[in-house]
């Protein structure tokens, strides 16, 4: 049986005065039940593959297969129904729902593909109350609730798809830090709930190490480590995961710096290492 | 102990009739990293723009902010910009916004240069490419003659440092500083603002929701909730032994910290 | 992340201008319904004494073949007025139509569309409405026809860089994501989140719209004689200089209802923008500045 989803040697590029590319050639599985979490910095080309994963951004080559079929590009035609299976939460949450439309309306969306799939039917308090929120709250407009709360709508709307692969693009960056790791927890339970995957984007390793039973560090448009999210956290072996983890500023009171690189993106973090990949 | 360089005592602000910091007090000494911690909403970005004055019109401001002997409260618009600037200096969370971006680095390090410390253009010069380079700005001779885009955003982040230490002030407010940054140089930033603290007999108020930056950099520590501070102590106090349970809740849930509860609920 | 936050702003739709605008608006509407039971002569009608000046008998003064003023402004109020309404509308409809659907799908459509708008708007406005009217043969209904192919590449230019705006955001995405169709995305998600800013700028176009029908029936390309029509009213009065009242009275409806709705277009923009009135009272707590934290209960929000 084929992998819910495999990205094979997936190039994406921005063409402009200069093309850039962002993706330069990488592979990843996720398999049911399983959360993958894709860390590294800005511009590190993370975001540009979970958009070429739902269909958002179109390969300059390579393949994105959801069970063993190409994502379909996010084009002028309605999304095949099948595919509605595979749902985004996105980093955002101000802008991640309708604001002229009432929140049990937006969930009521997500539960219509679902049946629309052949899926069962549920209710919009429902997925508020699964989301740790109040299900007499259903008919408010977004702006009446807090980023943290919208962003537990976002996630609320898309679960009431039903999908079995979820693609989160930073989704705990933008709320605060004592709601980041409390929603973060909850998407992977809630996730592992409905047995599906999640490819879970973040710049933040604290929080991956948690949720994410494998991790892969990507490093200007490649994978440099990848592997068990422990293995990786506790024994690092590419010099640019060792330099992202000993970066972490750590609460512990104990006013210890952290590390700081001794220049701006040296050289050796552009090395590939074989080892440092598929560790267990 | 070192000196009490600004002194903060009872402030209160509210906008209209909504108030959003009640009786914050707070001592901001030279060489020492004074945090102030909080989630958004807190009032401790509002605390920060109060003792610059920057607060909309709408603010009513009580309470006081002394810099020495002089009270910032009240102090009229004119005074108050010989303050800013030339003793107290802030940094903001994007440094983009606080660049200019159609003027050369050198334009804006020398500009603050020559108005407050009447240096001539050649001193200034000298002077402004002595900071770059402290703050570790690859080529200062050649930085002075680029624009802001032209510079990475932890390279633009040391600018904006070095902009706000041109006049040499007594204490620098840093909201979120590194908040912008990748975290491989946000380490470098804080490295950077923590030395410039001891060397400059800096008094720095540093804003940030980020417990771990504040645990790396912070001397002392007070938490804000509410527009109110519910724990003020040292680093080693707040984070080791917290006494409310504001604190304790907040620090629980960090997936790293003391007590990790990554699917517990959130903190209000 | 610190959250800018927005400070309490004055509410707009309470300003005396706005009122004063829509009291006239609504005046003026009232009459153009109603004129014709109550005004006291026949607009058409030429029975009275020739160019009399205001009095009395004649509230405005009669015009060069003996007509009441007084009453052809009034019955004016009922051609003009709802044809300018007219033309706004089905300019909007037409604009809008069009520029959601360049900026939503982009492409040939978007380039084809949009040269036809850089072609309409490189000519002044008036001019073209006059050359199309002209060549359509004078007439009121081919006035409005003019008027429209000037004004809806307005609307659509408007209309597409919104569209375009918001069809990168995240909910239209996410609509997308579960199955939307891209008429089901264009209606649900990003035509509600538009409308505002196209209202705005078909309010503060009633006005422009009332001066083009206008200009072009003074010019001989719109209402023929005898129709009682503002415009054509003030080009017959160049014939008669000495009788002011002929032309000034004309001249000031229009000035009224044009500030009329300007009035109102400016204040809809404020207040509409970025989040109505209304919705800002009911957020109450969100917006306030002492914006509590992230996960604050939404019950505080509840009760406001």
């Amino acid at each position: 049986m084929s992998a819910l989803l495999s990205i094979d040697d997936l190039v994406v590029e921005y063409a402009g005065r200069t093309t850039v590319r962002a993706v330069d050639g990488i592979g990843l599985t996720i398999e049911p039940g399983e959360v993958l979490a894709l860390v590294g910095e800005s511009g590190c080309g993370k975001s540009s593959t979970a958009r070429a994963v739902v269909g958002m951004e179109k390969p300059a080559s390579g393949t994105v297969d959801y069970r063993g079929e190409t994502v379909p590009p996010l084009g002028l035609r309605r999304r095949p129904q099948r595919f509605t299976a595979i749902q985004m939460v996105f980093q955002d949450p101000n802008s991640s729902l309708n604001p002229r439309k009432r929140v049990d309306a937006q969930i009521a969306d997500g539960i219509a593909a679902a049946r629309l799939r052949g899926a069962a039917g549920s209710t919009p308090q429902e997925w508020l109350e699964a989301v740790g929120l109040d299900a007499a709250m259903a008919s408010r407009f977004p702006h009446q609730f807090s980023g943290g709360q919208r962003q537990r709508i976002a996630i609320a709307r898309a679960l009431a798809a039903r999908p079995d692969l979820i693609v989160a693009d930073e989704p705990i960056s933008a709320l605060d830090a004592s709601s980041q790791a409390a929603v973060a927890g909850l998407m992977r339970q809630l996730c592992l709930d409905a047995g599906a995957g999640m490819l879970f984007i973040s710049h933040d390793l604290s929080v991956v190490r948690v949720i994410a039973d494998r991790t892969a560090v990507m490093y200007r448009g490649r994978i440099v480590e990848s592997g068990r999210s422990e293995t990786i956290w506790a024994d690092p072996v590419h010099p640019y995961t060792r330099a992202l983890l000993s970066a972490i500023p750590h609460p512990d009171g104990l006013g210890r710096m952290p590390a700081a690189p001794a220049a701006e993106a040296p050289a050796e973090w552009s090395a590939s290492i074989r080892e440092a990949l598929d560790r267990v | 102990m070192s000196a009490t360089v600004l002194a903060i005592d009872g402030l209160r602000i509210a906008f209209g009739s909504t108030p959003v910091v009640h009786d914050v007090t707070l001592d901001l000494r030279a060489g020492r990293v004074q945090g102030l911690a909080g989630e958004s909403g807190s009032g401790k970005t509002v605390t920060a723009m109060s003792v610059l004055g920057l607060l909309p019109r709408t603010a009513s401001v009580s309470g006081s902010i002394r810099l020495g002997t002089t009270e910032l409260v009240g102090l009229r618009r004119k005074q108050l910009n010989e303050v800013r600037g030339r003793r107290i200096a802030m940094v903001f969370q994007d440094p983009s916004a606080s660049l200019h971006p159609q003027l050369t680095v050198g334009h804006q390090l020398t500009d603050h240069m020559r108005r407050h410390l009447r240096l001539d253009r050649r001193a200034a010069k000298a002077r402004a490419a002595e900071l770059l380079d402290r703050v570790r700005v690859p080529d200062p001779e050649g930085a002075l003659h680029r624009y802001p885009h032209q510079f990475s955003g932890g390279q633009r982040q040391r600018i904006a440092i070095a902009v706000a230490l041109a006049c040499d002030p007594d204490v620098l407010l840093a909201d979120e500083p590194t908040t912008a940054l990748d975290v491989t140089v946000q380490a470098g930033v804080l490295h950077l603002l923590r030395n410039l603290a001891i060397e400059r007999d800096l008094a720095v108020l540093l804003v940030t929701h980020d417990l771990g930056v504040m645990s790396a950099i912070a001397d002392d520590v007070a938490v804000m909730r509410h527009g109110v501070v519910v724990e003020a102590g040292t680093r080693e106090q707040v984070f080791r032994s917290p006494a409310h349970e504001y604190t304790r809740t907040l620090l629980a849930a960090m997936p790293d910290g003391p007590g990790t509860n990554p699917e517990g609920t959130d903190v209000e | 992340m610190i959250r800018r936050r927005r400070l309490p702003i004055p509410r707009a739709w309470v300003s005396p201008l706005a009122i004063l605008g829509i009291v006239i608006a609504i005046a003026w509407v009232i009459v153009a319904i109603t004129a014709p039971l109550w005004v006291p002569y026949e607009p058409n009608a030429q029975g009275l004494p020739r160019l009399q000046e205001p009095g009395v008998d004649t509230l405005l003064g009669t015009d060069a073949v003996g007509r009441d003023v007084f009453s052809r402004l009034m019955t004016g109020a009922s051609v003009t007025i709802p044809l300018a309404l007219l033309l706004v509308a089905v300019s909007l409809v037409l604009g809008t139509v069009l520029g959601a659907v360049a900026g939503y799908f982009g492409g040939w459509i978007d380039e084809v569309l949009m040269r036809v708008t850089d072609l309409v708007m490189a000519f002044p406005t008036v001019i073209l409405a006059m050359v199309v009217a002209a060549s359509l043969g004078p007439s009121l209904f081919n006035a409005v026809l003019a008027a429209i192919v000037v004004s809806w590449p307005a609307y659509a230019r408007v209309t597409r860089s919104l569209v375009l705006g918001l069809r990168q955001q995240n909910y239209v995405l996410a609509g997308r994501l579960l199955g939307f169709s891209p008429l089901r995305s264009l209606l649900v998600d990003i035509l509600p989140n538009i409308a505002g800013p196209v209202v705005v700028l078909a309010t503060l176009d009633v006005g422009t719209a009332i001066l083009l029908l206008s200009g072009l029936s003074f010019l001989g390309l719109g209402a023929q004689p005898p129709t009682a029509e503002w415009g054509s009213m003030i080009s017959s009065a160049i014939q008669n200089f000495d009788a002011w009242w002929i032309g000034a009275f004309p001249g000031l409806a229009i000035l009224t209802v044009v500030l009329a709705f300007n009035f109102i277009g400016d204040s809809l923009r404020d207040v509409l923008d970025p989040v109505s009135s209304g919705e800002r009272q009911a957020a109450g707590v969100a917006t306030a500045p002492t914006a509590k934290s992230d996960a604050a209960p939404s019950g505080t929000a509840a009760a406001s």
